[in-house]
């Protein structure tokens, strides 16, 4: 087999951090998250970080240890409740904290990475959430403009990935990372296993290797 | 039977067979005890799923619920990405949403994400689920720990929807809002229409059909 073109090192990922950047993260409780990359980022000493996905997990989990070590300036999320420390540093303000609704944060990210410039919904209407937004009434309905987001990084967790860079998810750990796939200038996912092109059925190819920059093949835990 | 699972029980005889429901954490996940016998229900993960069951066997990896713990999944289900998962939601495609409050108003508002200054937790998928799903049911304590009304005139705390609930369940009472109109429908087994109105806050309407709820554990009437 050889060795497939869109691999890397954890190591060679390195060159994509920089202080200040954003990252789009795939995860819901850390459950898609990967750990790897979230353990180089927090190695490499990257800080004032955005960081937007749907939760900030635990302080010992997912993108929660990068929180709780105070590499993070800023989070979009749509829930914190588990991780103390990101609420504890949003009190103190430390870190600046953009709740959305869930829904919401996953079509503003889609649409980051679909080309379009928002989206029309009717969930946060009549809550603070429509605060400082555009409003527009169609056919007698409400909706909030909600804009696209995009990050300057997307860090997926993959079950399989082929040389080519499609990808295979697992069961609920797929949630965010087909949407964060989508929407940054650079996509790395950590998979369990990489295969050849062409041995993954392209009926079954859950995120388009298209998306995907780079591959690194997860570290043995 | 205690407060809680009265609650459960009670939600559990509205399921209409067939539908797709979600149910928030705490509380509303022990509804499914209480499904009749001729019930059979969907349940919607916001993660990523339909089809979620008890954890049968050994935990599967990936296979967590939307409070991240591990679950199973029953015959039939499908796994999907969180666009998909809040299309489903916004979309009108879950039937039945059930989570926990608050406060409640008798304009149908809801408030249960947050509490300015002490707990902020982010509103996760409940303001698109209680914006999308076609029945909102409230499933909560009638009360505060320290005896202060939930259902009130109007909420204080900030709102995870306007004008979206259907139904409001507790260990006193049902309500439902019939035509915009906040009205009692049923009282728990031993509970008077005043005991209910010296224990609620928000002007209501007493049925004409107001009934005492039946319940599997306490004696019929």
């Amino acid at each position: 087999m050889s060795v497939p073109c869109k691999r890397i090192t954890y190591a060679q990922l390195r060159s994509h951090f920089h202080d200040g950047m954003s990252i789009l993260f795939g995860g819901f409780m850390g459950i898609g998250t990967p750990d790897g990359i979230v353990r180089e980022l927090l190695a490499s000493g990257v800080k004032d970080l955005t960081l937007i996905g749907n939760d900030t997990a635990m302080v010992d989990t997912g993108v929660g240890i990068l929180v709780a070590n105070h590499r993070v300036k800023k989070v979009i999320a749509s829930h914190i409740g588990t991780n103390p420390e990101t609420g504890r540093q949003m009190i103190a303000k430390e870190l600046d904290v953009d709740l959305v609704p869930q829904g919401t944060l996953a079509e503003r990210i889609r649409c980051g990475g679909a080309g379009l410039g928002g989206v029309l919904t009717q969930t946060g209407v009549g809550t603070i959430v429509e605060e400082g937004k555009k409003k527009i009434t169609l056919n007698g309905v409400n909706y909030l403009i909600e804009t696209a987001l995009r990050a300057d990084l997307a860090i997926l967790k993959a079950h399989r990935a082929d040389a080519k860079g499609n990808l295979v998810y697992q069961r609920a750990a797929r949630n965010f990372n087909p949407v964060v796939a989508m929407a940054a200038d650079y996509v790395v996912a950590e998979v369990d296993e990489l295969v050849p092109a062409g041995e993954i059925d392209p009926e079954l190819v859950m995120t388009p290797g298209v998306l995907v920059d780079a591959l690194i093949l997860a570290e043995e835990k | 039977m205690d407060a809680k699972n009265l609650i459960a029980w009670r939600v559990a005889q509205e399921m209409q067979d067939g539908a797709v429901v979600n149910l928030g954490i705490g509380l509303p996940t022990l509804i499914p005890n209480y499904l009749p016998a001729d019930i059979s229900i969907t349940l919607q993960s916001e993660n990523g799923f339909l089809g979620l069951g008890p954890v049968s066997g050994e935990a599967l990896p990936g296979l967590v619920n939307a409070g991240g713990q591990p679950c199973g999944m029953v015959p039939g289900g499908a796994f999907f990405d969180s666009a998909m998962s809040f299309a489903i939601i916004r979309g009108g495609h879950v039937d039945v949403t059930v989570l926990g409050g608050l406060q409640v108003d008798q304009e149908g508002n809801l408030a249960n994400w947050m509490v300015p200054g002490k707990m902020v937790p982010g509103m996760g998928g409940a303001m698109d689920l209680v914006s999308g799903a076609r029945t909102v049911i409230v499933a909560m304590e009638h009360s505060t720990r320290d005896g202060g009304a939930k259902i009130l005139k109007r909420c204080n705390l900030p709102l995870t929807a306007a004008g979206k609930v259907t139904a409001i369940v507790t260990e006193l009472a049902l309500f439902r809002f019939i035509k915009g109109v906040l009205t009692l429908t049923e009282t728990a087994p031993g509970v008077t229409v005043e005991t209910v109105r010296a224990r609620t806050e928000a002007a209501f309407a007493v049925s004409p059909d107001c009934k005492e709820m039946q319940s599997p554990a306490l004696p019929q009437k």
